[in-house]
Parts: C-alpha cells; sequence; structure tokens
C-alpha cells in the first residue's frame, strides 16, 4: 500500500465517521425541532398533519387578542392588561436589578471593608438554598409586609433571589477593568460616584446588557413565585393566564394554545433571532477573531 | 506605668482600627445597601424563618404553634415519603445521565467531530431551546406531544407508523415522562461547558494522536475523556444540587400524579404547604432536603475549592478563555 492508499482509506473512513454524527445529531435534534414548528404551524391552522404541516390556514386561534375567550359560562380575562402585567413584572425586575447589582458589584470589586468577604460567601451558600423551602417562608415574609397578591411583591422577591448571581457576574465585569482609569477619574476631580457612573459604567456596557438580557427573560418567563404569590385575575401575568388557559383547553383546542404559547414566546424569540444575527457578525467579521 | 500606656495605646489603636473599618464601611454602604437591604428580607429571613416554622404546626392562618420535632417524626413515618423519596432518586439520577451524557455526546459531536463553527451554532441553539422557553410553553409543548387521543405527536406517529393504538402517555409512565422532559432542559449547559472544555484542548494532542494511528474512538477515550474529567464531575455536583430541588416542570406536567407516582421530595413540600395549607409540616419537608443540599454543596466545596465554583466550566484549565467564562456564567 502506497502512503496515498492509506490517507485515502482515513479521508473515507473519517467522511463516513462525519456523515454517521451528522445524522445521529439532525435525528436527536429533530423532536425539539418538530416541537417549536408544531407551535407556529399549529396557532395559524385549523388542523395540523404529521404534527407540523399547516392545513387550511386560519386566524381564528388568535382570537384571544380581540375578543375574549370563553368556554361553557367561563370567561377568561382580557389578554392585554395582562400582558402589560408581564412588561412590568419583567420591566421592574429588569431595572432593580441592574441597578442593584451594579451597585453592590462595584463595592465588592473595588473597595476595602470590613466583612467585604464574608458577604461575597455568604451569598453564594445562600444561592444554593433550595428555592422550595424559600418559596413557604417567602409566603409569610410578603403576607407580613403586606405584598402578597401584588406584582410588586414578586418582583422584589424574584430581584433578590437572582441577585447574587448578578452581582458576581458584575464584580467580573469590574475586576477586569484596570485600576489606572479609575485613578484618572479621581484625578480629574470626580467623587467615587461620578467615577463609578461616568467612567467605569461606560466600559461594562457589554456587560450590562447581558445582565439585563437575562434578568429580563428571566422575569418574562417567571412561572412558580406569580403562580403561588399571586390570586387576583387582574394582577395574573401571562405565565400564569396559560397555565389556567391549558387547565381548560388542553383537549379541546391546541390552536389556541399554540397560538397563546407563541403570543407569550414573542421577547425569547426576538432574543434568539438577535443574538444569532450578532454571533454570526461575531464570527465573520471579527478580523481580530 | 509603661505598661498601663501600653494598654491605654493599644486600646487606642484598636479604636481607631475598628472606626477606621466602621468608616470604610460607611463609606461602602450607599454601594451595598439596596443589595443587603433585599439579601437579608428576602433570603436571610427566610432562611431562618423556614427553620423556625419546621418547629411549627403552622397553617393557613400563620400562627406560630410550637409543636418540637413533631414534624419531623410525621415526616419518617409518612408513609408517601418512601415512594417520595424513590422518586427523587430514580429523578435525580436518570435525569442527571441525560444531562451528562447527552451533553456530553452532544459537545463531542459539535466541537470534535464537526468544526465548523456555523453548524456547531445552530445545534447549540438548537438545544438551547428548551432552557430558554418559558417554562409553561415548554409544559404545554410536552402535554400536546404526549396528549392521550389520536391528535397527539407521538400517537399519531406511532399509529401511523406502526398501527399502535392511541395511548395515555403521562398517566401510564409518569416518571419517564418527567425524566425526560427535564433531561432535554439540562443538556444544553453541560454542552456547552464541555465544548468549552474540549476547544481548549491543545490542538498538538490531537496531531501527535492522529499521527500514532490514534482512531477517533482512541482520541476520544484517550485525549478528550482524560481532559473532561473534571468538568464531568463539576456537572454532575452541580446538576444534582440543582436537580433535588427542581420541581417546576415537573408541576407543570404531571403535578405528581397519577396519585404519588411521580411526587419527587420539593414538590411534596410544596404540594403540603401550598395545596394542604400545612406550612410547618412543608418548611420540616424541605428542611430535611435543605440539609442533604448543604452536605453536597460540602462535598463540591471540598472537591472543587472555593475559586473554582466562582469560575463555573473553567475548572479543569485555566486555558478557556474570558469569553468562555462569560458565556457558562450566563446560563
Amino acid at each position: 500500500m502506497t502512503v496515498r492508499e492509506v490517507m485515502q482509506m482515513i479521508n473515507a473512513k473519517t467522511s463516513l465517521s462525519r456523515i454517521a454524527i451528522y445524522l445521529l445529531l439532525i435525528i436527536l435534534s429533530l423532536p425539539i425541532v418538530f416541537g417549536y414548528l408544531w407551535l407556529f404551524s399549529g396557532s395559524i391552522s385549523e388542523e395540523v398533519e404529521f404534527g407540523i404541516v399547516p392545513k387550511s390556514i386560519t386566524l381564528k386561534n388568535w382570537r384571544f387578542l380581540w375578543s375574549e375567550i370563553t368556554i361553557g359560562t367561563k370567561v377568561f380575562e382580557n389578554i392585554w392588561p395582562i400582558t402589560l402585567n408581564s412588561i412590568l413584572l419583567a420591566g421592574s425586575i429588569t431595572l432593580l436589578e441592574v441597578l442593584i447589582s451594579l451597585l453592590a458589584g462595584y463595592a465588592l470589586s473595588r473597595m476595602n471593608f470590613p466583612g467585604k468577604d464574608f458577604i461575597l460567601k455568604t451569598t453564594i451558600i445562600l444561592h444554593a438554598f433550595p428555592g422550595v423551602a424559600l418559596l413557604i417562608a417567602l409566603y409569610y415574609v410578603l403576607n407580613y409586609i403586606g405584598m402578597i397578591d401584588k406584582i410588586t411583591g414578586v418582583v422584589l422577591v424574584k430581584v433578590a433571589l437572582e441577585l447574587p448571581m448578578a452581582t458576581w457576574m458584575i464584580k467580573g465585569f469590574f475586576d477586569e477593568i484596570p485600576w489606572e482609569i479609575e485613578w484618572a477619574a479621581y484625578m480629574d476631580g470626580c467623587s467615587r460616584l461620578q467615577a463609578w457612573y461616568k467612567v467605569i459604567l461606560p466600559q461594562i456596557k457589554p456587560g450590562i446588557a447581558a445582565v439585563a438580557i437575562f434578568a429580563f427573560l428571566a422575569g418574562w418567563s417567571e412561572f412558580i413565585y406569580s403562580y403561588t404569590f399571586l390570586f387576583s385575575s387582574e394582577n395574573y401575568t401571562l405565565a400564569v393566564f396559560l397555565k389556567n388557559l391549558i387547565g381548560d383547553f388542553r383537549f379541546l383546542d391546541y390552536g389556541l394554545l399554540a397560538a397563546a404559547g407563541l403570543f407569550y414566546m414573542i421577547p425569547v424569540i426576538a432574543f434568539f433571532l438577535i443574538s444569532q444575527k450578532s454571533l454570526v457578525t461575531i464570527k465573520f467579521g471579527g478580523i481580530k477573531g | 506605668m509603661p505598661e498601663l500606656e501600653a494598654e491605654i495605646c493599644e486600646n487606642v489603636r484598636a479604636k481607631k482600627a475598628s472606626m477606621e473599618g466602621l468608616h470604610k464601611f460607611l463609606k461602602a454602604l450607599p454601594f451595598l445597601g439596596p443589595f443587603l437591604f433585599l439579601i437579608i428580607l428576602f433570603y436571610l429571613v427566610p432562611v431562618t424563618l423556614t427553620f423556625i416554622m419546621s418547629l411549627t404546626s403552622m397553617d393557613y392562618t400563620l400562627e406560630w404553634n410550637f409543636v418540637g420535632l413533631e414534624n419531623f417524626m410525621r415526616f419518617f413515618q409518612d408513609s408517601s415519603v418512601k415512594i417520595v423519596i424513590f422518586n427523587t432518586v430514580k429523578y435525580v439520577v436518570f435525569t442527571l445521565i441525560i444531562n451528562v451524557g447527552f451533553g456530553f455526546l452532544l459537545a463531542i459531536a459539535t466541537s470534535y467531530f464537526i468544526r465548523n463553527e456555523n453548524i456547531m451554532l445552530l445545534f447549540q441553539t438548537i438545544w438551547m431551546l428548551p432552557r430558554m422557553t418559558p417554562p409553561v410553553v415548554y409544559a404545554l409543548l410536552w402535554l400536546w406531544f404526549l396528549d392521550p387521543t389520536e391528535a397527539g405527536m407521538l400517537n399519531s406517529l406511532l399509529g401511523k407508523l406502526f398501527g399502535l393504538p392511541a395511548q395515555n402517555w403521562i398517566l401510564n409512565h409518569p416518571m419517564k415522562v418527567v425524566i425526560i422532559a427535564n433531561g432535554l432542559i439540562g443538556v444544553s449547559l453541560a454542552m456547552v461547558v464541555f465544548s468549552a472544555s474540549i476547544k481548549s484542548i491543545p490542538p498538538d494532542y490531537f496531531r501527535a494522536a492522529s499521527v500514532d494511528g490514534a482512531s477517533d474512538w482512541d482520541i476520544i477515550r484517550y485525549v478528550i475523556i482524560p481532559f473532561l474529567k473534571w468538568p464531568i464531575m463539576f456537572m454532575t455536583i452541580w446538576q444534582t444540587l440543582s436537580l433535588i430541588t427542581s420541581y417546576e416542570y415537573i408541576l407543570l406536567i404531571t403535578d405528581g400524579g397519577p396519585l404519588n407516582k411521580s411526587e419527587v421530595w420539593s414538590l411534596f413540600s410544596y404540594h403540603k404547604a401550598f395545596s394542604n395549607y400545612e406550612f410547618g409540616y412543608g418548611a420540616a419537608i424541605s428542611m430535611v432536603l435543605v440539609i442533604l443540599a448543604v452536605i453536597i454543596a460540602i462535598i463540591m466545596l471540598k472537591v472543587f475549592g472555593y475559586d473554582a465554583i466562582m469560575r463555573r466550566g473553567n475548572i479543569d484549565s485555566t486555558r478557556g478563555d474570558a469569553d468562555d467564562k462569560r458565556k457558562n456564567v450566563a446560563f
């Protein structure tokens, strides 16, 4: 056998295993792709064939956007105030979480004070504390301070639970900024808060954006705290609304559920499209790598 | 006399130092205030309250009736606890296998076999979907997929392909459904962490192995797996910790049913507290879980060290660059 023959054999073997790997990947990923395709085609058709092929296109499933959903004598809440609640919830969570973690992350990264190490370690240990154990006591705390059945209560709880992780991330970003930049700000007569706001924050904009996006998506997807702590229908969020809708329409009208689910997923889909695009442009456009 | 003077001096110095510490702390307070306020009110206080609550028979009236260790006695005698613990172990072990196993498989497939960045990105995005989808929508997908009528995806597929009759999957196989549904969610985390580790293996190792005539299998066995030993171990413990306390998806898909067939520990505690309004008993059930979680967390700290955990995913080597670090923390 010549060297060339051996090389060809190796190539043939590896391309065969490549094909096998591709096939495996596609087969494994197919059910997931199917699920999301159904969500889309199910929402715009009366009936779906093979789970994903739409038959007789209709907008009927999207009727919750302009009319009331009824089942028997039960009338579901109008979707728009509920959507507003969800936006309010996710928006406030984002704003508070970013602001507070920026302040705390700065102090934990740049300042020296007694108890710093203790705070850092405690927050991480607390983070490992099971959510369900907190949930029961949080019910009591919210009830005690009169925030049960209030969106504000859910916002505060959610922010508090996500703060340790967000603060740790932000602290990491601050750690990477050289001291000299900050010194220069003090030389120019900035106070600590001014330096934080005018000089340091602009340096970590991408990091802030990442934390903000994840905070918003987490707030938007939030289910268990809204479900447990909100009882009045005027305080419902989309997650709770959809859960109730599933309870009543599960075996009756999957088209409606698919449309409502898709409507609820809009921000998540937007995130995927945007991040995908920016990731690809970085890959193609980034000369420095 | 000089001794007294020295003592006074010492006192003054200590006072000065503590004053200085206080001063420094006050300086940091405007930055730390809101953080500390929220953490104390919604973390520290609830943790303490859970402990105290577990010693009471608190119900929906929210009154503190102390009953000592009665809740814990009840827990260890409760006939459903045996099933719940058995379910929890089954759930954690098998979900973990899917998480780590699939994550490993996908990481190797995308980062070792297919080195095309864009295709890798495509598959990683697909597998990221379950994790990023709001839990209620994810549960809806499963409910539809496993619908007991002929309209259900799985039933219609099996009916058309093999002529099998429709069956109620969730009723007949609740634990399997719960395990697979949860398993798919954790895959992306493991995949991202393992991919980053595979990419951080110096290419020389692969070249050297190829020159020696190693097959793909040999390379996986003798180059990649030894490098991934720590990330795999880390993922296993990290996921165990989050799985034993997770219940949201189970609540949405089977709600622990039918009967107690898919009830896990944390969901059991949730049901006791918020379906039966037995807050005291619910707190006690989760306290036992907390003790378990703390033991696992201590093992994790012992094995990996405090610093390594702060830099998740980057455990094995310091080669992973800053971007990988951020990516891993983000999820």
